[in-house]
C-alpha cells in the first residue's frame, strides 16, 4: 500500500522528465553547444592553448584576408564542393537503378557496393594512397596499355582530384541506398505510360525518374554539399599532414587543425577559421534549398 | 520498340516455364540482353569497389621475396604468407590499438544507446515545461558541423584534464543529438493507447518505458548501437587531435602513424589496415540490413 502510494507520487514529480532528458541535455551542452559558442567568442580573442587570451575585436578575422594559407584553404574547400558534389548527385542515382530491379544476387551486390562506406574513412585514404602510388597498381596498369606512369601523389591538383575521386569512391553506397528508398516511391504508371508514348530509357529516365526523386537529388546535394567542405580526412591521408607540395593542397579544416591544436595553438584564430566554416556551411544549405524551392516556382 | 516487343511476345511464356521467371521490382519480366548488360554492369562497379579492398588484401599476403611493383601486375600473390600481419604487432602495438578501439567504440555504444532511448522518450512521451526547448536543443545541436568546433572540444578536453585519455575520445560523440532524435521519432510512431492502460493500470514511468516502450523500438535502438559502433571505430580527426600519447592510440590513429613512420613498407601498412577494416565489414556481413535501415533513418533527419 505504502508502495503504491510512493509511485503514485513519484509518477507526479516533475523532475521525472528531466531525469530522462538530463543525460544527453548535458552532453550536448557541454561538448556541441558550448563548444559552439565558445568558438565564437574565442574568435575575438588572441587565445591560445596555454593562454587565456584578450578580447581583438575583428584582429583575426582581418589576419585572415592576408593569410595566403587562407584563400588556398578556402578555394580548396570550394574546389572540392563543385569537383565532388555534382558527381554523387548522380552517380548513385545510376548505380541505384542499377541495383533496383530484383535480378539474382542483387543483394550481394547492393552489399558489395557499400563496403566502401562501412570502412574507415583511414582504411580507404591509406589504399587509395598505395594504389595510386607512383609504383602502385593504377600506374602498373597505366604503363601495361602504354600510358605510362601518372604522378597522382605527387602533383597539386592530381592530388586534389585523386582525393575528391576517393571521396566519390567511399560516398557512392550510401547515396545509392538514400536513392533506392527514393526510387520504390516512384509510381509505375508513370513509367509505363512514357513507355506506351514510345519514350526510350534515357528520356524516361529524365521525365519521369528525375522529377520524381528531385527531392532526394535535393537533399543528396545538400548533405553531400555540406559534407565536401568540411573534408579534412581525404586530403590529410593523400596529401600528407602538410598538405601536399608546399601546402597547395590544405583544406580549411586541415588549417584549423593545424593551426589550432597542440601545445602552441592559436586557438583564437583556428576560431575564426572555424567561423568562416560554419558561414559557409550554412550559406551552402540555404544555397541549395533555395534553388530547390526556384525550380518549384 | 513497340512492335519488337509484340513480335516476341508470344515465344515468351514457354522460355518463362523453362527457366525461373526473372522479374523487375513490378513482377514484369526482365529482356535478356538488358539482364546481361546489368550483369556486365554489375561486375564492372564490383570490381571498382571491392577491388581496392582485394588488392590491399594480397599486397598484405605478398612476402619480401615477391615483387609488388610489377608490371603488369601480379594480382594473387604467389606465395601467401601472414608474415607482415606479425611484422605490423613487432612495428606497433596494434593489439592494443584494436583493444582501445574496441574500448572506445564499445563505450559509444552503450552510452548512446542509454542516453538517445531516455532521452528520446523524455522527448516523445512525457510532458513537462520547456520539453520544447530540449527538442529545440537537440535538433540545433545535430546542425551544429563538428569540424567548427573541434579546437573548442579540444580546449574543453584541456579544461576537463581529458585530453590524451580514452574517455576524452568518447565524451563529446557519447549521445549523440541525431540519435535522440531519431529515438523521439521512434518513440513518437508507436501506438499511444498501450502505455495509456499501462498508466491507468498504474505502471510508473520507467515501468512503461522499459516493459513497453522500449522493446518496441528494438530496431531503431540496433540501428543506434550499430552506427556508433562504426563511426567510433572509424573516427579519424578527433582521435587524432585529443591523442598524442602513442600508448593510448585508437586502431586508426595507430595507422595514420605507421603510414607517416613506414610508408615505403606497402606490404606492412596492407597488413595493418586489413587488420583495421576486418572487424567491420565482418559485422556488416552480419548485420546489413540495420546498416541500410540506418541510412534511410539518418537521410530523413539529416
Amino acid at each position: 500500500m505504502a508502495l503504491s502510494g510512493t509511485s503514485r507520487v513519484r509518477r507526479q514529480l516533475p523532475t521525472s522528465p528531466w531525469l530522462f532528458a538530463a543525460p544527453g541535455l548535458l552532453v550536448i551542452s557541454a561538448f556541441v553547444l558550448y563548444p559552439f559558442v565558445s568558438t565564437v567568442v574565442n574568435s575575438f580573442t588572441d587565445r591560445r592553448t596555454l593562454i587565456p587570451g584578450r578580447f581583438v575585436g575583428l584582429a583575426n578575422f582581418r589576419e585572415l584576408l592576408h593569410d595566403d594559407m587562407f584563400w588556398t584553404g578556402l578555394r580548396n574547400s570550394t574546389l572540392y564542393v563543385l569537383g565532388v558534389v555534382p558527381l554523387l548527385v548522380v552517380l548513385p542515382l545510376l548505380l541505384a537503378l542499377l541495383v533496383q530491379k530484383n535480378i539474382p544476387g542483387i543483394a550481394f551486390f547492393r552489399s558489395a557496393f557499400y563496403t566502401p562506406v562501412v570502412a574507415s574513412i583511414v582504411v580507404v585514404g591509406l589504399i587509395w594512397v598505395w594504389l595510386l602510388d607512383e609504383r602502385g597498381l593504377v600506374n602498373s596498369l597505366l604503363e601495361t596499355v602504354g600510358v605510362g606512369r601518372v604522378g597522382f601523389l605527387s602533383d597539386q591538383w592530381l592530388l586534389l582530384l585523386s582525393a575528391m575521386a576517393v571521396t566519390v569512391w567511399k560516398g557512392l553506397g550510401y547515396y545509392m541506398i538514400i536513392y533506392l528508398a527514393a526510387l520504390g516511391n516512384v509510381p509505375r504508371e508513370l513509367h509505363e505510360a512514357a513507355a506506351v508514348d514510345g519514350a526510350g530509357a534515357v528520356r524516361r529516365f529524365l521525365t519521369v525518374t528525375v522529377p520524381a526523386v528531385r527531392s532526394t537529388m535535393v537533399l543528396v546535394g545538400a548533405l553531400s554539399s555540406v559534407a565536401a567542405f568540411k573534408v579534412f580526412s581525404e586530403v590529410y591521408l593523400l596529401a600528407g599532414p602538410s598538405g601536399g607540395p608546399a601546402g597547395e593542397d590544405t583544406t580549411l579544416v586541415m588549417l584549423v587543425q593545424r593551426t589550432g591544436t597542440g601545445l602552441s595553438g592559436r586557438v583564437g584564430y583556428a576560431s575564426a577559421l572555424s567561423v568562416v566554416v560554419f558561414v559557409v556551411t550554412v550559406a551552402l544549405m540555404l544555397l541549395v534549398l533555395r534553388a530547390d524551392r526556384k525550380e518549384d516556382a | 520498340m513497340s512492335v519488337l516487343e509484340k513480335t516476341r511476345a508470344p515465344e515468351q511464356p514457354p522460355r518463362a516455364a523453362r527457366e525461373p521467371r526473372i522479374t523487375d521490382e513490378h513482377g514484369r519480366r526482365v529482356r535478356v540482353w538488358e539482364l546481361a548488360l546489368r550483369y556486365v554492369l554489375l561486375l564492372a562497379v564490383l570490381a571498382l569497389t571491392i577491388g581496392p579492398f582485394l588488392w590491399q588484401l594480397s599486397t598484405s599476403l605478398k612476402g619480401p621475396t615477391e615483387d609488388i611493383y610489377s608490371s603488369p601486375p601480379t594480382f594473387l600473390p604467389g606465395d601467401p604468407t601472414l608474415h607482415n600481419y606479425a611484422r605490423v604487432a613487432d612495428t606497433i602495438p596494434v593489439w592494443d590499438y584494436a583493444l582501445n578501439s574496441l574500448k572506445v567504440a564499445t563505450a559509444n555504444v552503450v552510452t548512446n544507446c542509454v542516453g538517445a532511448a531516455l532521452a528520446g522518450y523524455a522527448l516523445a512521451r512525457l510532458r513537462y515545461r520547456g520539453r520544447r526547448a530540449a527538442t529545440l536543443a537537440f535538433i540545433l545541436a545535430m546542425l551544429v558541423p563538428v569540424e567548427g568546433i573541434i579546437i573548442a572540444q579540444f580546449t574543453t578536453m584541456r579544461d576537463l584534464g581529458l585530453n590524451n585519455t580514452l574517455i576524452g575520445v568518447v565524451l563529446p560523440g557519447c549521445i549523440g543529438a541525431m540519435n535522440v532524435l531519431l529515438m523521439r521519432n521512434a518513440f513518437l510512431n508507436l501506438p499511444y493507447e498501450i502505455e495509456e492502460a499501462a498508466f491507468v493500470d498504474g505502471a510508473n514511468v520507467w515501468q512503461r518505458f522499459l516493459r513497453i516502450a522500449l522493446p518496441s523500438v528494438k530496431g531503431t535502438l540496433a540501428v543506434v548501437a550499430i552506427f556508433a559502433f562504426m563511426g567510433a571505430w572509424d573516427d579519424f580527426l578527433w582521435p587524432l587531435i585529443v591523442l598524442s600519447d602513442p600508448s593510448k592510440f585508437t586502431l586508426t590513429i595507430g595507422l595514420n602513424y605507421l603510414h607517416g613512420t613506414f610508408a615505403n613498407d606497402e606490404r606492412l601498412v596492407a597488413a595493418g589496415t586489413i587488420i583495421a577494416v576486418a572487424p567491420l565489414i565482418a559485422l556488416f556481413a552480419c548485420l546489413q540490413r540495420y546498416f541500410f535501415r540506418g541510412v534511410g533513418e539518418g537521410a530523413v533527419k539529416g
